[in-house]
């Protein structure tokens, strides 16, 4: 018996558009154990938001989903019918959104939008679920708890409304936490707290955190194991030691490089984006999907799909033909040329 | 909530002053009163006893607040033609006018809404389309061609409602349709606006990510914020009804205001009128200002500042 709180394999997200069916997520991979938080990083419209809804089951309706094992603690929730999957939501695993200003219900006081999470799933009484409420908003740090049960969205700030929708999603006690860049919203001040809070309760309730981010300032504070998207697949996983220390694939390399690393980069270096756009997902690309942009394309590279090479230690796999030569272990650009 | 109140009260009686003066000016529309009050073939002498009688000689201004200060004590003059206090006709048939307004109002919501919200549900599908239908249709249709249509029918043919008075709640179907059902259209539409955008809302992401069963997400998160703008709407449409209610009260004869109207206009009863365009007007500000007020309760933003 494994202790893996959520198993992913090679899960398949299309949409039809009016130019063609989008291949927004392409046979991703993931799993998070029991008390571990896994990194997904990559850029705009990777598909990061998407996989996090597929697995939850809340994509739009015209979205397809397919995969061979969706796993919640060992048991497959894939297309197990809505009734059941919204016994799952919310209970078992929880999901903390973008948009905290929106998120909220205007209509309703917090502390009914909290005890409504905890009622539907448990037989508890209002008091209870209302103390409950008390006890996570202490938790997630709102001072005068009690008093903020009463208030509506309107009121709080958005750093605070964050706050209650991370209280919400503890409601249940859930296993698995998917936080989908929980704090891009937020003022840079606060972002910090707010991942500092997550990672804590993560640790004190000993939950997996899947953590969807931009920002590799963040993955190198709080994550444990990194997976690297880019156009809709996963280019890279390893441990956050593995990914920082030795990134393989050539755009892991090149966020990498877009990052100040203190202690690394020198002051007033040039901190660049990696040149290019990322291609369309709609159609099939023949090759790598990073070839447009790569700094060591080949040939080869444009011919055939790219697999998922596995590393010599578990769980770590690169999408790149240069990891197949074995010329992978080369140490983290610094700065960028 | 109070001063939001309070500013909304203020308004409605600026509204309701305008009007007044409106209606007041009626006595003018056909040129002088005492002229038309003193009736065909009076002599100069009695034209001007007629008119010092009135009190028509002084300032305009004058004559208003006299007027407005009487008609805020319930004094709304007297009918001519029927020999009798305007004010005690008005609100002897007032009643029936609220309750077919009333009436008509439920039906037009009960058939609205839920099909607002199953349109929005299913957009683009089979319902969505045959609820768009209905509601054109409503919307072309004049509600005494629906009245009448309504009479041949269910009155005529098949003789299974009642066609003319207000003996009994049978009476009332008819008319309450007639006059519903042209409002339907506008409030389907809306809920179905409401509920569309409300649906694709976050926070609907947020109430099926908590496990939400889909009727409480539907209801209790969709529903309560798709209905807010819907509930002014109503009323708005409530006023237009009192103006459809003088149409629809006259073709199945129901002793209401509006009957009233129609009555008063073809007896040239001036001082009727000017009391029926008050009180319905003086209605419609009223509705207004309650619509806001529910709407203020309905939406914590404006209610807890
Ligand atoms: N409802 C939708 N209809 C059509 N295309 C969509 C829809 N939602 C997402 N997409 C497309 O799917 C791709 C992946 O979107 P996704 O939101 O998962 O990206 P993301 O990695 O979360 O980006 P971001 O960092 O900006 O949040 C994008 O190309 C996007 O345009
Ligand atoms: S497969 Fe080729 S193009 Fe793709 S990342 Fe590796 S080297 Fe670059
Ligand atoms: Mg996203």
């Amino acid at each position: 018996m494994s202790d893996k709180i959520l198993e992913v394999q090679d899960l398949t997200i299309d949409i039809p558009t009016p130019s063609g069916t989008l291949h927004a997520v392409q046979k991703v991979s993931i799993h998070v154990d029991r008390g571990e938080t896994l990194c997904i990083v990559g850029e705009s419209g990777c598909g990061k938001s998407l996989t996090s809804l597929a697995i939850m089951d809340l994509l739009p309706r015209k979205a397809t989903r397919t995969a061979t094992r969706l796993e919640i603690a060992g048991e497959s929730v894939f297309d197990i019918g809505e009734r059941r999957m919204s016994d799952i939501r919310g209970n078992r695993m929880s999901m903390i959104f973008q948009e905290p200003m929106t998120s909220l219900n205007p209509a309703y006081t917090i502390g009914d939008q909290l005890s409504e999470a905890l009622r539907r799933h448990k037989k508890v009484s209002r008091g209870e679920a209302r103390d409950r409420a008390v006890f996570l908003l202490e938790k997630v740090g709102i001072t005068a708890a009690a008093s903020r049960l009463g208030q509506y969205p309107h009121q709080l700030s958005g750093g605070l409304r964050q706050r209650v929708m991370i209280a919400m999603a503890l409601m249940c006690g859930p296993d698995l936490i998917i936080a989908d860049e929980p704090t891009t919203a937020l003022d840079v001040t606060i972002q910090a707290q707010i991942l500092h809070l997550l990672a804590e309760l993560q640790r004190e309730f000993n939950m997996g955190l899947i953590l969807i981010t931009h920002d590799l300032g963040v993955v190198a504070r709080i994550a444990d194991r990194v997976a690297v998207m880019y156009a809709g697949q996963i280019v890279e996983t390893g441990t956050a030691e593995q990914i920082f220390k030795a990134p393989a694939h050539p755009y892991t390399r090149g966020l990498l490089a877009c990052i100040p690393i203190p202690g690394q980069t020198e002051r007033g270096a040039h901190l660049g984006a990696i040149p290019g756009i990322v291609p369309s997902l709609v159609g099939r690309m023949p090759g790598c999907h990073f070839a447009s942009r790569c700094p060591e394309v080949r040939d080869s590279c444009n011919s055939a799909p790219i697999p998922q090479f596995q590393g010599a230690e578990p769980g770590r796999s690169v999408r790149c033909l240069l990891a197949d030569e074995a010329a992978v272990r080369q140490p983290a650009q610094e700065g960028a040329a | 909530m109070i001063q939001f109140a309070l500013k909304r009260l203020g308004i409605a009686v600026l509204v309701a002053l305008t009007v007044s003066m409106l209606s007041f000016s009626m006595i003018y529309l056909s040129g002088d009163p005492a002229v038309a009050l003193a009736g065909e073939g009076a002599s100069q002498e009695d034209i001007e006893n007629v008119r010092r009688v009135y009190g028509f000689e002084r300032p305009l201004i004058v004559q208003y607040g006299d007027w407005l200060i009487r008609a805020l004590q319930g004094n709304l003059g007297h009918s001519n033609y029927l020999k009798a206090d305007v004010a005690s006709v008005i609100f002897e048939r007032l009643p029936t006018t609220m309750l077919l307004g009333a009436c008509a109002l439920a039906f037009a919501l009960i058939l609205a809404i839920p099909l607002g919200v199953v349109a929005a549900i299913r957009a683009n599908s089979m319902i969505d389309r045959v609820a768009l239908t209905i509601a054109v249709i409503g919307q072309a249709m004049p509600s005494f061609w629906l009245a009448l249509t309504l009479i041949l029918w269910f009155g005529i043919n098949w003789r299974m409602l009642p066609i003319t008075g207000t003996a009994s709640w049978l009476n009332f179907i008819m008319p309450s349709i007639a006059l519903g059902y042209y409002v339907t259209p506008a409030v389907m539409r809306l809920t179905r606006a409401g509920m569309l955008e409300v649906l694709s809302s976050d926070y609907i992401r947020t109430a099926r990510a908590k496990g939400l069963r889909p009727m409480t997400v539907l209801f209790k998160h969709a529903l309560r914020n798709a209905i807010i703008p819907v509930v002014s709407l109503s009323a708005v449409q409530f006023g237009f009804m009192l103006g459809g209610s003088i149409v629809i009260e006259t073709i199945f004869a129901i002793n209401g205001l509006g009957f009233l109207a129609w009555e008063s206009i073809q007896r040239a009863d001036l001082p009727m009128m000017q009391a029926i365009v008050l009180v319905f007007s003086v209605f419609y500000i009223l509705l207004t200002f309650l619509a806001d007020l529910l709407n203020g309760f309905l939406d914590p933003r404006i209610r807890v500042a």
